[in-house]
């Protein structure tokens, strides 16, 4: 006889990766909120951890999509500055060099221009892997130092400023019923992120790809198509990140961005996506960014070196990849 | 007898220096159990990766319901009614048995929900676990990535996945290979009904006894070559072993 039936949701609930990282979430603001109540719990000390995070969940939902086909994305950074330059550039030309009191019109056209640099890069990224077979490694370590040079080269090595105050004061620091619009926009991207991977045909073939791509190939998905809208789409957020990043910052900036790859990645890994592919979710990414930018915050905040923290993020980093390697390990002897 | 649904001539097939298939041939019917027989190495798999698409021949033709086709990929033999379970199944092992089953044929919502690409997972769901009921395999738990099911278990969803969907021919490729007796019966009778309700089965298997409980013929390959036909009812397991050492050949196969 046939016995199907689908788990209960305490099972679900309990099997799942997001729950345990969630609670090693909570339980980080609690020690930090019971150490420091009056500095921690409080809305600014909220706000400032949100905004400061914005532009790296916009980096990891990408990341998230990447590695869930088993590839990664090491350019992100580069095209985050990459994008903002040319977006400040371009903003700048159409006001004749400076920008800073230009229209929504100008604003419109900036973001046209960073989503556009970044969806060049992504496309370049995503036809070198699907097509050539270079591992995604070399293919994104290669656009990382270019993406890189080709900003720098534009803006002379130099820092872009003239960013409209419209975009400054509405993108970059204005809020919306005291939340920041930063955050609001983040948190606009990573639901409609999420629900794409979660439920339609296209996140159910970037599991597929990454969990065996000679049998998603077998079962007639268009393998290569869809892994060049994969990098496409990290190329595209990470353009839409340098936006962000220049509305908050009031500048293009050159500097800063080196480790914004290895953040989103430890951010996604944290968040229980297997570096292995075919297993992940944008709610576990959202969880894992929060877990560095949390210790950091408490760190300031209670006192400890902050120096502390990058070790603290690479225990849990280390052990969470561990934890799914066993894992998985554990599955496929049977 | 009448024209074959499937006739393959003449494949060659070559992996660097190595010679898989050495002018090969196969024949298959409507309506008739055919299996495909021969020692390790002899070819078996490259042979039906090349009938299903997988593979591209080097040489040779490939007739089905009597034109000549090229397969160049998996989806144009699909096209044609032809599924396949691999020798290495080709599943997903960290999708549920319903999204294997769904695979590159996933059902979307009705409305603009469907057309944003929103998958019906409940609907597919339930279409798996009665295909999965109606063929007899069990599994517990529907949604549990395949990769935590026994070896056995999924073997039995690689073959559902194949009758589900087959319109004309499967060919399945040792579907048996990791199956208990229980289940191994239940796959031979799920091989019985499909070629009862008109299709041509391919069936690839080293179990002797199994190959002529269920095959109408067998055709032997050996060192990529086909060596000898038999109608199953009219041969024994000796002659099937003699073809396939080369002990015992046929001028005309
Ligand atoms: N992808 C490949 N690359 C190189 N050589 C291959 C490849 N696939 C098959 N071969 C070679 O082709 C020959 C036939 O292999 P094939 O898998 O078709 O045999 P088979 O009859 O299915 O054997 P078995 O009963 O063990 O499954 C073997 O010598 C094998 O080494
Ligand atoms: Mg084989």
């Amino acid at each position: 006889m046939t016995d199907v039936r689908g788990r209960s949701w305490r099972q679900r609930l309990f099997g799942a990766n997001t729950l345990w990282i969630g609670l090693v979430l909570l339980a980080l603001i609690a020690v930090f909120g019971a150490i420091r109540p009056d500095a921690v719990l409080t809305t600014f000390t909220l706000q400032t951890t949100l905004v400061e995070t914005s532009v790296l969940l916009v980096l990891s939902v990408g990341m998230t999509y990447v590695i869930i086909t088993a590839g990664i994305d090491l350019s992100v950074g580069s095209v985050l500055v990459f994008s903002g330059v040319t977006s400040a550039m371009a903003m700048n030309a159409v006001n004749d060099g400076n920008a800073t009191g230009a229209g929504w019109g100008t604003v419109l056209f900036g973001l046209l221009v960073a989503l556009l640099s970044g969806a060049a890069w992504g496309l370049l990224n995503g036809l070198l892997v699907a097509w050539t077979r270079i591992p995604p490694l070399i293919v994104t370590l290669g656009s990382f130092g270019a993406a890189l040079g080709a900003g720098q080269l534009l803006s002379n090595g130099s820092n872009v400023s003239g960013v409209p105050e419209v975009l400054a004061d509405g993108l970059g620091t204005g809020t919306w019923f005291g939340v920041p619009n930063l955050v609001l926009l983040a948190a606009a991207v990573t639901a409609v992120g999420a629900l794409v991977l979660a439920t339609t045909r296209f996140g159910r073939h970037t599991y597929a790809i990454g969990s065996n791509e000679e049998a998603a190939r077998r079962a007639g998905i268009g393998v290569t198509g869809h892994l060049v809208r994969v990098y496409l789409l990290a190329g595209v957020l990470a353009g839409l990140a340098g936006f962000m990043a220049l509305a908050y910052f009031r500048v293009a900036s050159i500097t800063g961005h080196d480790t914004d790859n290895l953040n989103a990645i430890a951010g996604v890994v944290l968040g229980g996506t297997s570096l292995f592919g075919g297993a992940g979710s944008v709610v576990g990414t959202v969880l894992g960014v929060f877990i560095p930018a949390v210790l950091r915050k408490g760190f300031v905040i209670v006192g400890v070196n902050v120096y502390w923290q990058p070790i603290a993020v690479a225990i849990v980093l280390v052990a969470a990849v561990w934890f799914d390697q066993s894992r998985r390990k554990a599955r496929n002897q049977r | 007898m009448a024209e074959p649904l499937l006739d393959a001539r003449d494949l060659v097939k070559n992996y660097g220096g190595v010679q898989a298939l050495r002018g090969a041939s196969f024949t298959a019917h409507e309506g008739e159990v055919v299996s495909l027989i021969g020692d390790n190495g002899a070819g078996k798999s490259t042979l039906v990766k090349c009938l299903s698409g997988v593979e591209q021949p080097d040489a040779g033709t490939i007739a089905f319901a009597g034109r000549e086709v090229a397969l160049p990929s998996p989806t144009s033999a699909r096209a044609l009614g032809i599924e396949t379970v691999y020798q290495d199944l080709a599943v997903a092992p960290d999708l549920d048995p319903a999204a294997n089953l769904f695979l590159g044929r996933e059902l979307r919502r009705a409305g603009p929900l469907g057309w944003l690409g929103v998958l019906d997972k409940k609907e597919m769901r339930r279409r798996a676990a009665a295909a999965f009921h109606e063929l007899g395999v069990s599994i517990q738990d529907v949604d549990v990535p395949i990769g935590a099911l026994s070896g056995g278990q999924r073997q039995s969803v690689a073959v559902a996945r194949s009758v589900v969907w087959a319109g004309r021919l499967v060919f399945m490729d040792e579907p048996t290979a990791a199956l208990g007796v229980v289940q191994r019966e239940r796959v031979l009778d799920v091989i019985r009904r499909v070629r009862d309700r008109g299709l041509a089965v391919v069936l690839i298997s080293h179990n002797m006894p199994e190959v002529l409980a269920v095959s109408d013929r067998v055709e032997v390959l050996r060192l990529g070559r086909r060596v000898a036909r038999f109608t199953a009812a009219d041969t024994t397991v000796e002659e099937l072993v003699g073809a396939m050492t080369g002990a015992l050949s046929q001028e005309d196969a």
